[in-house]
This record gives C-alpha cells, structure tokens and sequence, in this order.
C-alpha cells in the first residue's frame, strides 16, 4: 500500500512540475490561450454568431467587410463570413481532435504489441507499417477521403489512419526501450501477466511519448481536414470549414480578397497556437529537449 | 557491411511490392469504376460491361493485379480509359515539371534556412533566434494553400507582377516558366526553409561548442572561417539527412501546391486521376510516388551508413 501511496505521490509531483514549466515560458502560455479561445469558439459557436452560417441573402452579396451589418463582409452567396468562421471551428477541432484521438486509440495497442512481443508479430507489424509510410500522410488521407466519401465522420477516419503508423512506430520504440528496464523484468520474474505488464506498468512510462506525439498529431490534423475540404474531398457546403470557405474564396479573389484572408488566419492562429502549446509541453515533459 | 546493405536493399523492394498490392487494392476500393465515370451520360450497363471488358477490369482481382505487375515491370502500365494515352508517357511529361518546381522549393529552403540557422547559432537565445525561431514556427503552421492564395493576392491582383496561375515550359519560355513557378517555389520551400533553419541552428551550435571549433578559434583563424568553414560544414550532413527525409512532405506539399497554382504535375494528375477514377494513371502515380520515397529514404540511410563511421559500427549490433 505505502509504495503504491509513494508512487502516486511522485507522479503528482511530477505533473506538477510539469505545469509549472509549462506555464514559465511565454510562448506556450500564449498558445495555452489561443487553444483555449479556439475551444470556446467551437462550443459557443451558435451564442457568438451574428448570423445563421447557412442563410443566404442575395440581397448582399460578396458585400465588404469592416462596414455595414456584416462585420467580416459575406461570401458569393450572402452568407455571413464571421458566422461562417466560428462555426468553421468547430469542423476543424472536432476533425483534429477525433482523428488524433482516433489514430491514438487504435495505434497504441498495436505498437505496444509489437515492442513488448517482438518476433513474427512485430516483424509484420513493423512491416505494414513500413509499406504504410511509404506514402506520404495526406496521400493516404486524400485516397481514403476518396474511397469513403467526402464528409465530416470520413475526414475523421481518414485521417485517424492516416496517423496510425507514425504512432505505432513511436510507441514500439518507446516500448523497445522500457522492457530492458529492471522493473519490466522484475514483473516477468513475478508472473505478472504480459497484459497487466503492457496497460498497468509500460503505458503509463511511455504516456509522455505518447502525448507529445498527439499534441503534435492535432494541429498536423487540422491543417488536414483544411486540406481535404480545400481540395473538395473533405467537409462539404454548406457546412461551414475553413478548408471549404478558402475554396470557394479561390474563384472570387479579385473581386472578394478577403475571402481568401479570414479562413486563413482562422487556421494559421489555430494551428500556430497548438504547435505553441505542444513544443511547451515537449519541454516540459523533456527537459532535455530543449 | 556489404550482407547490411543488401538487406537493406531487399527490405525495401519488398516494402515496394506490398506497396503496388496496397495501391492496387485502394484503387479499386473507389466508389465506381472507371467504366461507370466514363459513361456517365449513358449509365448504359452494356457499355459499361464492353469497357471492363477492354482494359481488363472484369477480370479477378488477383489476375488484373499480376498482369498490371509483369507490364509494370517491362515499363509499360497501362493505358489511361479516360485520355486514351499510355499512363508511362503521361507520367514522363509530368515528371519534369514536379521535379523542376521540387528543386527550386528545395533551392528556396536552402537559401533562407541555412543562413538563418547559422545566424540564430552564433548567439543562442539572443534577438536573432529569437526572430529566426519564430518566423520558422510561423513557417511550420502556415497552411501551403493559404500561403499560396495570399501571395496570389499580393503579387497577381494586387500588383500584377506574377501570373496567379498556370505554367509554361521552360523549352517554350525560360523566364515566363520561372515567373509561373516562382510563388509555388516559395510557397513549397517555406516549410522546409523552416526545418532547415531549425537543424542547421542545432546542428552548429553543436559544432560550435566542440573541442576542434575551440581548436580553430585558438589557431587564430577569423570568426568567418571557423564558422563557415568548421561548424557549417560538418553540420550540413545532418541537414541533408533530414531534407531527404522530408520527401514525404514535399510530395504532399506538391499536390496542394499545384492545385492552387494550377500546374499539370504529378500533384495534380493524382488528384484529377482519383476524381475520374482512372485506375491505371492513379496506379502509375502513385506506384512512383511510393518508389521515388522509398528510393529516397535507401539512400539516405546508405550515405548515412557511408559517412559515419559510427552507424556503421553500431549497425552491426542487434537492436
């Protein structure tokens, strides 16, 4: 009971002394915030919105933006690019966050697996994953958006598979390294079963691996879906999604300029916030890193 | 050394063959056929059955592959049932403007990564990093295609001095053909620039605090040779090591990248092939696509193995 107390106790040491670390440095603060404000853009999204995203008025048509009653001007069709936006946040977190979640979920069994087992599984493990890598990433996003169907779930799917090999290559490594340790070693020689030692004892010593990776996976997914709706494979109108919005914008940038500028900015600070926020916690969860 | 290499070599050309049954397998997972995309105005399933007929494509799958794979090997893949051209030449008239547009991107990357990375590691953490460090991060979360559509902006309708779209030859016009590709370059290069900047950053400020750059700097040798000469020079293997690993990347950044600019390359090819389901061009371009990465990838580890003795040495330890 007292090791099980002691060990807690060091881990919440350890987070602590995490977020302190986080929180020391400036430009992850700043991306803390960003991703935060993002958040709260998704999920209060219909509070916020002066407009319905979807509601046309070909009365004002690619109207300018800063005067008049549309704050951030309208597209082709009337539809109010503000509304548009906040609503847009919310298809690129969800696709950003699910897809990591996703290619988390599905990837991490598969890795420790491979690592813990080695032998024929890992070898067909690590070579599936080879001839996976020998695409690259939003090759198999855009071939797997192809096959499913352009949507809000397939964009998901698409790129959670996507992500599977990067980290199931990470985690293998990771495991790789943890089983030589004394401690793994030492729960073989007690009996423990490979299943408890795997979920119980090797997961949470490669947790931060495995968080540094996602946190890198997110806004890479992001930036993705974006992708996919730009090229016309991803979320389709009239759901708003930055991607899609950037789109449409590409026909109309001599007349409308600003179209092609608001999504854009919507995903560069997005983006820029959560890599901000993943290299924080990289840091701190590695201090040798830096 | 030799059996490592060899290995090596047979890895990836296994790698190669589950990757041609992966893409042929996917393509054929597609929604519709090609005969379905190709009689669209008719629907008619007579017609449909005559052009599975012609290009094989009511044939077992395993018997389509096999025979795709022999023709593939002999250098012919097939024909295009949508353009009636064979998939090789169209691949062949594609290649040049990928690579050509891929080179200057990587020639871009070079030319602002690798000063500015040697300029935030003579004095780290100073303004210089600081600057350099940040617009790399800025490059790194810049989306290709909105970076594309503001410099289209910017210099195509707001100061007309760059076409926003299309390309021209370089055979039929040199400096139209540099003007057309310039923004794509840029665009593509940027991400790497930023890469570039941040591994030639490390990578001399390691250098800088080695025994033999304390050597130099103590012969006397000007700060311009000691940096130059000693840090960069033994810094830049790792930066090619990791420019050629960034392939993957580039093919990625290439299909956005002519999309937006609108240039018949390989990108664009590969997206026109999946949205018309052309199952021979789509096999052709992304077979290529595979073995080009995985060529890339054999190399970067062989010139590893070749110029570092120490990998070469640890090589021969079981992992």
């Amino acid at each position: 009971m007292t090791a099980v107390a002691t060990v807690l106790t060091g881990r919440a040491l350890a987070r602590r002394r995490m977020r302190r670390r986080l929180l020391a440095r400036p430009l992850s603060v700043i991306g803390l915030i960003g991703t935060l404000v993002a958040i709260a853009v998704a999920l209060f999204a219909p509070l916020i919105s002066p407009y319905d995203p979807a509601a046309t008025d070909f009365g004002s048509v690619l109207a300018a933006p800063f005067h008049g009653a549309h704050l951030l001007g309208t597209d082709q069709l009337g539809r109010d690019v503000l509304s548009r936006m906040f609503f847009g946040a919310r298809t690129s977190l969800i696709a950003g966050v699910l897809a990591t979640v996703l290619g988390t979920v599905v990837a991490v069994p598969i890795g420790l697996v491979a690592g813990y087992f080695r032998g024929w599984v890992d070898t067909v493990i690590s070579r599936l994953v080879d001839v996976v890598l020998a695409f690259p990433f939003l090759i198999i996003a855009v071939g797997m958006a192809a096959i499913l169907g352009p949507s809000l779930s397939n964009v998901v799917i698409a790129l959670g598979v996507g992500q599977i090999p990067v980290v199931i290559r990470v985690v293998r490594g990771e495991v790789l390294a943890q089983r030589e340790l004394e401690y793994v070693q030492a729960e073989t020689v007690n009996g423990t079963p490979s299943g408890v030692i795997l979920f119980r004892h090797i997961l949470p010593n490669i947790s931060n691996a495995i968080i540094v990776q996602a946190s890198v996976a997110v806004p890479t997914a992001i930036v993705g879906a974006a992708v996919l709706s730009f090229l016309g494979i991803g979320v389709q109108p009239p759901t708003a999604d930055w991607g899609n919005m950037l789109g449409d914008a590409q026909g109309y940038l001599a007349q409308a300029p600003w179209l092609g500028v608001f999504p854009g900015v919507a995903i560069f600070l997005t983006t820029l916030s959560f890599n901000l926020l993943g290299d924080g916690i990289r840091d701190a969860l590695d201090p040798r890193s830096r | 050394m030799i059996g490592r290499v060899g290995v090596r070599i047979s890895t990836s050309l296994l790698t190669l063959f589950l990757a041609s049954i992966a893409v042929f397998l996917a393509v054929r997972a597609l929604p519709g056929g090609p005969a379905v995309a190709l009689s669209a105005e008719s629907g008619d399933p007579g017609v449909i059955a005559a052009i599975n007929r012609k290009y094989g494509f009511d044939q077992p799958v395993v018997v389509q592959f096999f025979r795709w794979l022999g023709l593939a090997l002999r250098g012919d893949l097939g024909t295009s049932p949508n353009s009636g051209l064979p998939v090789g030449d169209v691949l062949l008239d594609r290649i040049p403007i990928t690579l050509e547009l891929s080179v200057l991107a990587l020639l871009v990357a070079v030319v602002i990564g690798v000063p500015a990375g040697v300029l935030a590691a003579r004095r780290p953490a100073g303004t210089g990093d600081f600057l350099a460090s940040t617009v790399a991060l800025a490059g790194l979360s810049i989306p290709h295609f909105w970076f594309g559509i503001l410099l289209i902006l910017g210099f195509s309708v707001g100061l007309h001095v760059l076409p926003a779209a299309g390309f021209v030859p370089i055979l039929v016009n040199p400096l139209s053909n540099l003007e057309h590709l310039l923004m794509p370059a840029i665009v593509l290069g940027t991400g790497f620039a930023a890469i570039v900047m941040r591994q030639t950053r490390s990578a001399v400020i390691d250098a800088l605090t080695s025994d033999y750059v304390r050597t130099a700097r103590a012969k006397g040798l000007s700060e311009w040779v000691v940096v130059g000469s000693h840090a960069l020079r033994n810094s830049l293997i790792t930066v090619v090591t990791v420019l050629g690993l960034q392939l993957g990347a580039l093919i990625a950044g290439v299909v956005t990248v002519e999309q937006v600019f609108d240039i018949p390359g390989l990108g664009k090819l590969t997206l026109d092939a999946v949205f018309e389901r052309d199952y021979p061009t789509l096999q052709g371009v992304v077979l290529l696509t595979a073995a080009g990465y995985v060529i890339a990838n054999l190399l970067v580890d062989l010139s590893y193995t070749l110029l570092n003795p120490r990998v070469r040495v640890l090589a021969g330890v079981p992992r």
